[in-house]
């Protein structure tokens, strides 16, 4: 078993989303993370999928997904370079003085950026890759057990520069 | 010129070419059913319900390799088709199916008789989509006989709401369609059918397996040609039965675990495995760890996703059946291999399938079948009288079996028969079911009747679901749950010993034949089966309803057990 990063662009129309979800609910193909977005043609979707898998099954979601009609193109992200980011909302509540500053400090290292602030909340933004996120919730939860509001966004991705076939 | 919606519908149906509209209204279809009004060139076919409709359509479109084209209303219309729509897209039969729906505003409201049908059948088609705009509906239709027909091909579903429909918009319609995401593979990797053949001249024991995609690309002629030049042995799948004449001297009969001695046995021995059109389904391969365990795999498909799923392909070849056999016919020169085709025809020869039992067994009744019938559709239930039927079935060009390999739909062969009957006008059609099976769809009888379609309904009536019997008694001790159809409220839950004493059976299947208005005769004994095939062979005004009354605890054998390699067959006789 092994992560597998997938980015798909999918025709923008209504129920595909539902076609390529029910693809993986169906045949019990294990996802972690789906985001969606349009493009530059507003025909068009892109979707960054990450899943878990062993090799036979990730060649056979691939297929599935290349005979959809609804999918245009299937490109494989997991042996090339390729820039990921999710976007992470985290809300402290109950904050003392000291654990503010403790919250500022480690936004200030990871970094995150505070976003909102009500005296005793506080809302965090961070914008890593989805295990540097990991990391910042387990660190959080330690520290703030039980007071964290986590809100994930799923990883986009995109290749790197350096991926991309010259003109 | 403006259009309605209805009006462009029509239309579409006639670019397309369709004869046959397989068609129930409902109040959402109303609009299209009036556009058809006095239409000379479709002919509406109406059954007596939905999912007798789609198999009806199913059975024309294998039948003629045109596409099978339904119409029904929204809500219970478009749900009833659902069991007939997975039925054929599991064998790849193009269809496509055309459902009413609430006009656009209500939709989402929980109207009358709505359903979200495109939600409803996603994972069963090949591509579902509801029309939202007028200015799409030209498109969509084209769009949807073309997927329907090109590369695999499946079950399209177009949900059309009423407004749309009644929306005037142009009269044009398409005559090529760009899907920019559905490139169906037409060519064939000549560096892959090198490298297959060399592996296959190479070969001390190759053997041929033969799927239902060979007849979905009518490569039946190329496949014999590619045989008879190389002399390499035969087998096939259900779905491919008939891919090859079944008296043709290198053919080995079915795989799998109802399948021949000789063809399981090959399957263990060969040492390259040349599989066409076939995804190595769970019922051919058996126990998957010990399937061809010496076979170098080649495997030909259209679907890319059908290859290397189940077993592990050495040399993978996407293309069409038909387009793929003929590279290698280019390439093809006689092999030597006589040791091995005598090995097979020894198999062949020792473990015969055959039913030793006495009297008016399965196999007599087809086999008579067989000798009555120079050409034929024939179509099949799901249970013993189909594994019969491919069991013993002589099978040629003008011979072909219709079953549902797939999904295994108990009902579909009579309703299947009508539809193989209506594109087939010059050849007798013949349904083969059991009592069990032939009762999920026996309203059909009156879309036969009505059609005057001279379908021979031969009905294996043994008292039970004997498939399923046939398990019980083999696996389950004996414990008859739920599968006598001679059960009455008075008998033992616990009965296993079925006698002269049982109830009777219902319904009388002869009567019932008559009060439709078709011609029912009863078959007790071996010297009854010509008079009656002989009899039905001359009705041709009415369907034919032969019961014939087996003994009732006959089994489909030799059997593979469940889940075990095909190389433990029992019950070879």
């Amino acid at each position: 078993m092994k992560k597998r990063w997938l980015c798909l662009f999918v025709e923008n129309e209504i129920g595909v989303l539902a076609r390529i979800s029910g693809l993986f609910a169906g045949k019990s193909y294990n996802l972690d993370s789906l985001t969606v977005g349009t493009t530059e043609d507003l025909s068009v979707s892109r979707m960054t999928i990450s899943l878990t898998s062993d090799d036979r099954t990730f060649e056979q979601i691939k297929k599935q997904l290349n005979r959809s009609v609804e999918v245009i193109k299937v490109v494989d992200y997991t042996e090339i370079s390729i820039h990921r980011k999710e976007l992470l909302f985290i809300r402290i509540t109950g904050c003392t003085e000291q654990e503010k500053s403790e919250v500022f400090r480690i936004a200030h290292i990871f970094p995150a950026t505070i976003i909102d602030y009500d005296f005793s909340s506080i809302l965090v933004e961070c914008t890593q890759t989805e295990e540097k996120n990991n990391d910042f919730i387990a660190l959080l939860q330690k520290q703030f057990p039980n007071r964290l509001a986590v809100t994930r966004g799923g990883s986009v991705a995109v290749e790197a520069m350096g991926s991309l076939a010259l003109p | 010129m403006k259009l309605t919606g209805a009006e462009l519908f029509v239309k579409a149906l006639k670019e397309e070419q369709v004869e046959f509209l397989f068609a129930y209204p409902g109040g959402q279809a109303i609009d299209l059913f009036n556009a058809l009004y006095g239409e000379p060139d479709i002919k509406v076919i109406l059954p007596r319900h939905e999912q007798g409709l789609i198999h009806a359509a199913d059975g024309y479109a294998r039948s003629t390799g045109k596409v099978g084209v339904c119409l029904v209303t929204s809500g219970p219309g478009a749900t009833n088709l659902v069991t007939g729509i997975a039925t054929a897209n599991y064998d790849s039969v193009p269809l496509v199916c055309f459902t009413g729906q609430v006009p656009t505003g209500l939709i989402g409201n929980d109207a009358f008789q709505e359903v979200d049908i495109v939600g409803i059948t996603r994972s069963i088609t090949k591509y579902a989509v509801t029309v939202r705009n007028r200015d799409d509906l030209a498109d969509t239709i084209r769009k949807a006989f073309y997927i329907a027909r090109s590369g695999k091909p499946g079950v399209v579903v177009v949900d059309l709401p009423k407004d749309i429909q009644q929306e005037a918009g142009s009269d044009q319609y398409p005559s090529e369609i760009h899907i920019r995401g559905y490139k169906p593979n037409r060519s064939v990797h000549g560096g892959q059918i090198k490298k297959a053949w060399d592996i296959l001249q190479a070969a001390k024991k190759p053997l041929l397996l033969a799927g239902g995609g060979i007849m979905i690309a009518h490569a039946q002629d190329e496949l014999t040609r590619f045989v008879d030049m190389t002399g390499i042995p035969v087998i096939t799948t259900i779905m491919g039965k008939g891919a090859i004449a079944s008296d043709h001297k290198l053919y080995g009969g079915n795989i799998g675990i109802h399948g021949s001695y000789a063809a399981n046995s090959a399957v263990n021995a060969c040492d390259v495995l040349l599989s066409i059109g076939t995804r190595f389904n769970d019922r051919i391969t058996g126990k998957l760890e010990t399937f061809a365990p010496h076979a170098v795999v080649i495997h030909i498909d259209i679907d890319p996703a059908s290859i290397s799923r189940n077993i592990d392909v050495d040399v993978p070849i996407v293309a069409d059946a038909k387009a793929a056999i003929t590279a290698l016919l280019e390439k093809a020169v006689p092999l030597e291999i006589d040791a091995w085709r005598t090995r097979i025809d020894t198999w062949k020869q020792t473990y015969p399938i055959q039913m030793k039992h006495p009297g008016m067994t399965p196999q007599v009744i087809i086999q008579h079948i067989n000798e009555a019938f120079t050409e034929a559709v024939i179509t099949t239930d799901v249970g013993q009288n189909q594994l019969w039927a491919t069991q013993f079935l002589e099978l040629h060009a003008r011979k072909q079996l219709l079953t549902s390999g797939g999904l295994g739909t108990m009902g579909y062969g009579l309703p299947a028969a009508i539809g193989a009957s209506l594109g087939n006008p010059d050849r007798p059609v013949i349904v083969i079911a059991g009592d069990g099976g032939i009762q999920m769809n026996i309203q059909e009888l009156a879309t036969a009747v009505v059609q005057e379609l001279p379908i021979i309904i031969c009905i294996l009536n043994n008292g039970y679901l004997g498939n399923v019997r046939q398990w019980q008694e083999m696996f389950f001790d004996r414990r008859y749950v739920s599968t006598c159809t001679r059960y009455r409220k008075g008998c033992s839950a616990a009965c296993n010993t079925p006698d002269q004493n049982c109830p009777e059976f219902v319904p009388d299947f002869v009567m019932l034949a008559e009060s439709y208005g078709a011609k029912g005769i009863r078959v007790q004994n071996i010297s009854e089966i010509d008079p009656a095939l002989t009899m039905a062979k001359e009705n041709q005004k009415t369907p034919t309803l032969i019961e014939f009354l087996i003994d009732r605890e006959i089994n489909v054998l030799p059997i593979v057990q469940p889940g075990q390699s095909l190389n433990t067959m029992i019950g070879m006789e």
